[in-house]
């Protein structure tokens, strides 16, 4: 499969037709699998069971940053190579990219009222987190207020780029600002601080969580490209009427 | 159906399948609403002392937002002069379409106004002050709004103006809207002496708004 | 029914539009106003309608009902088509039924008159300009009233739907209606007045067929700046002027 099937909106929907399937039952497996894990975790010492929130919430934020680095690729494909079904990836990753930032949030908040005694505080990481939300649905909004997919692909993905410098301030937020959120502890350039038992099951929820994107994606990129077609027959038909 | 449930459908449908729809509205709200920790400090405690102040101004500026489109989107395809042709009185008109302005915008806004209380650290009988205050105070936010709206509907830069004939008209509102906001949490002033008032504004902006807005129209016709 | 106009002036944007008009069109007639860019067509019909204030003289309904006003009883196509480009066709063509009060009427006729019946449930927005005319005549269609009030009707309209166009006014004439039409070429009925608008000259069909009411204070006054001068050829038995013996008014021109 070259990756010219990729560029051609005919050969993708073959692909995405076949591709489905199969990728929503690997996700199933990777999220059995993960939440056996996380199940069978050891309690934390001071959290108790709460912390295992931490196996949705993580991978979760994860994932709704990976969504705006998707949309910003496609931004570039869009803008810088023209590339054909660019626009039609940014437009269906918005909001899977914008769900996972939202779990995000709400998971943080549900596991930080235990722990903080408070719903939400504004400090640097949460902000940054619900200032990303809010670039979501911004870029959602404009996609949905230009008629023309086009230029909504090209305005989205402006938008897209100059968004993507909250990226960097989400992960760097708790180094440079002192948050009451957790400071970094899983990638970092010492190793990670934490212990295997937690981490194991937290990757394989990650990989869970990057499948579930991948599949909704596929799936969100077919229905935008057999939207698109539709509009586009509308256009035919209204033309070709006499 | 009579003329008036036609109009109230018809707009109603706009207001949703246009743009981002009625979450337009919502979602400007919860970005003033974030805006303003960066603004004044992510102090919880002076958060919570000026929550219901930030809400009602959020809530004020996001209805403020549809208000433009109000009558000069019929204005330019010509519907205004049919709709000024019809029999259907033009105060009647003008009420529906701020009832379908509050139901797209004022409605959601509500709905949305709670989540937003859970950032500024409201707890919940300063939530359900509010959310009543905004309830019964967002309809005269909307119907004061149509004046301005009538006003400057043949202008082409008329959101400026609008917000500028809007808000001033809209104070009244707000100074009872926020202290009966207040006044269940924080008293000494019992809740129920300005939401009264609240509710008398919003009664005589459901007058005094459809009127104005008629005439205002009418002027602007000819 | 009779719509009847006496001495009428339109003073707009700071200027007198026109001034001095008189005019009169009865049931199954039509009228043709025509002028130049700027003489006062479509400012005419908006009086007529109400959109625009008289400032002198006097505009009378005979035979209509007299609870409702002349907009009332009227049909206004304007420049713009009154259209949402978010609803569909059919939701554009119903909605209008329900405003103008026509509750339970079938908008399916209309639809395929116009030739729009396919395009029913598309978007208006998909819509090109000659289909988006189309759906506000078929507006006039599904709901009766008696006076068809229209502004350039014909433009953006390609040759079959004149044709269609032409039809539908004489179907609205034999069925006892009556029609002012502003247009700067033909409207394709034959046999309507004409009333010109800011000529100084007056209408070539005026010189060839003299009519008994030329001459007799419609206008066509050879003083300069003369406002209004009839058509000859009329449908029906010409009905008396009214109004008491006019010259053909002053027209300042801006």
């Amino acid at each position: 499969m070259a990756l010219a099937d990729f560029a051609n909106p005919s050969r993708f929907l073959t692909f995405a037709n076949r591709a489905i399937p199969w990728l929503g039952g690997v996700t199933l497996i990777a999220f059995a699998f993960g939440l056996n894990q996380a199940m069978v975790a050891p309690d934390d010492y001071q959290q108790g069971a709460t912390v295992k929130i931490m196996f949705l919430h993580v991978p979760s934020a994860w994932l709704g940053m990976l969504g705006w680095g998707v949309m910003t690729i496609a931004a570039l494909g869009t803008l810088v190579w023209r590339h054909p079904l660019a626009d039609v990836a940014a437009k269906a990753a918005a909001p899977i990219g914008a769900a996972f930032t939202l779990l995000c949030l709400v998971t943080g908040s549900l596991w930080g009222r235990p722990e903080w005694g408070t719903y939400w505080v504004w400090d640097a990481r949460l902000t940054s987190e619900l200032v990303l939300f809010l670039l979501y649905l911004g870029v959602i909004a404009l996609w949905r207020t230009v008629e023309d997919p086009s230029r909504a692909a090209r305005a989205a993905a402006i938008l897209t780029l100059v968004g993507a410098i909250d990226l960097p301030i989400i992960k760097f937020s708790v180094d440079w600002w002192n948050t009451l959120h957790q400071g970094t502890s899983v990638f970092r350039l010492g190793g990670s601080t934490i212990y295997p038992t937690i981490l194991i099951p937290l990757f394989v929820m990650a990989v869970a969580f990057t499948l579930l994107f991948v599949t909704l994606h596929v799936a969100a990129m077919r229905n935008e490209i057999l939207r698109r077609r539709v509009r586009t027959l509308r256009l035919m038909q209204a033309s070709a009427a006499s | 159906m009579s003329p008036l449930a036609a109009l109230l459908i018809r707009d109603m449908r706009i207001a949703v399948r246009v743009g981002g729809g009625a979450l337009m509205g919502v979602l400007f709200f919860l970005v003033v609403v974030t805006l303003v920790p960066f603004a004044v400090g992510p102090d919880l405690a002076l958060l919570k002392r000026i929550g219901p102040a930030i809400l009602w101004l959020a809530a004020l500026l996001a209805s403020l937002l549809a208000l433009d489109r109000l009558f000069a989107a019929d204005h330019e395809d010509g519907s205004l002069d049919l709709i000024l042709m019809s029999h259907a009185p033009l105060e009647l008109v003008v009420a529906v379409k701020g009832v379908a302005h509050w139901l797209t915008t004022g409605l959601p806004l509500i709905l949305a106004a709670p989540l937003s209380g859970l950032f500024l650290n409201l707890d919940a009988p300063a939530e359900a002050a509010l959310v009543l205050t905004l309830l019964v105070g967002t309809p005269a936010l909307t119907f004061i709004g149509l004046i301005g709206a009538a006003i400057a509907v043949a202008l082409r830069r008329g959101g400026l103006l609008l917000a500028v004939i809007v808000l001033p008209l809209t104070v009244p509102v707000l100074i009872f809207g926020v202290a009966a906001a207040n006044a269940a949490v924080v008293g000494p002033v019992p809740f129920g002496t300005p939401f009264t008032v609240l509710c008398a504004l919003t009664l005589a902006s459901l007058v005094v708004g459809p009127f104005a807005a008629a005439a205002a129209l009418r002027q602007e016709m000819e | 029914m009779r719509l009847s106009a006496v001495d009428l002036a339109c003073h707009r944007g700071g200027r007198d539009v026109f001034v001095g008009l008189s005019f009169a069109v009865a049931s199954g007639e039509a009228m043709a106003i025509t002028g130049r860019n700027g003489a006062g067509k479509s400012s005419l019909l908006r009086t007529i309608v109400g959109l625009v204030r008289i400032t002198h003289g006097q505009l009378a309904l005979e035979g209509g009902d007299p609870e409702l006003t002349i907009a009332e009883q009227a049909h206004y196509l304007g420049h713009q088509d009154a259209l949402k480009p978010s609803l569909s066709v059919a939701e554009n063509l119903r909605f209008w039924v329900g405003f103008l009060g026509a509750r339970a009427v079938d908008i399916q006729p209309s639809l395929d008159a116009v030739g729009l019946d396919e395009l029913a449930d598309l978007p208006a927005a998909y819509l090109s300009a000659g289909q988006r005319r189309r759906l506000s005549i078929a507006r006039l269609l599904a709901v009766k009233r008696p006076i068809w009030l229209l502004d350039e009707p014909t433009s953006t309209l390609d040759a079959s739907a004149q044709q269609r166009l032409a039809g539908f006014m004489r179907t609205h004439l034999a069925e006892g209606g009556l029609i002012l039409a502003a247009s700067h070429g033909s409207i394709g009925l034959d046999g309507a007045q004409e009333l010109r608008l800011g000529q100084a000259t007056p209408s070539p069909l005026a010189a060839s067929a003299p009519s008994p009411l030329v001459g007799e204070g419609w206008g066509g006054g050879s003083e300069s700046g003369a406002i209004a001068s009839t058509g000859a050829i009329r449908l029906t038995t010409p009905t008396t002027n009214p109004s008491p013996q006019r010259g053909g008014g002053e027209r300042k021109t801006s």
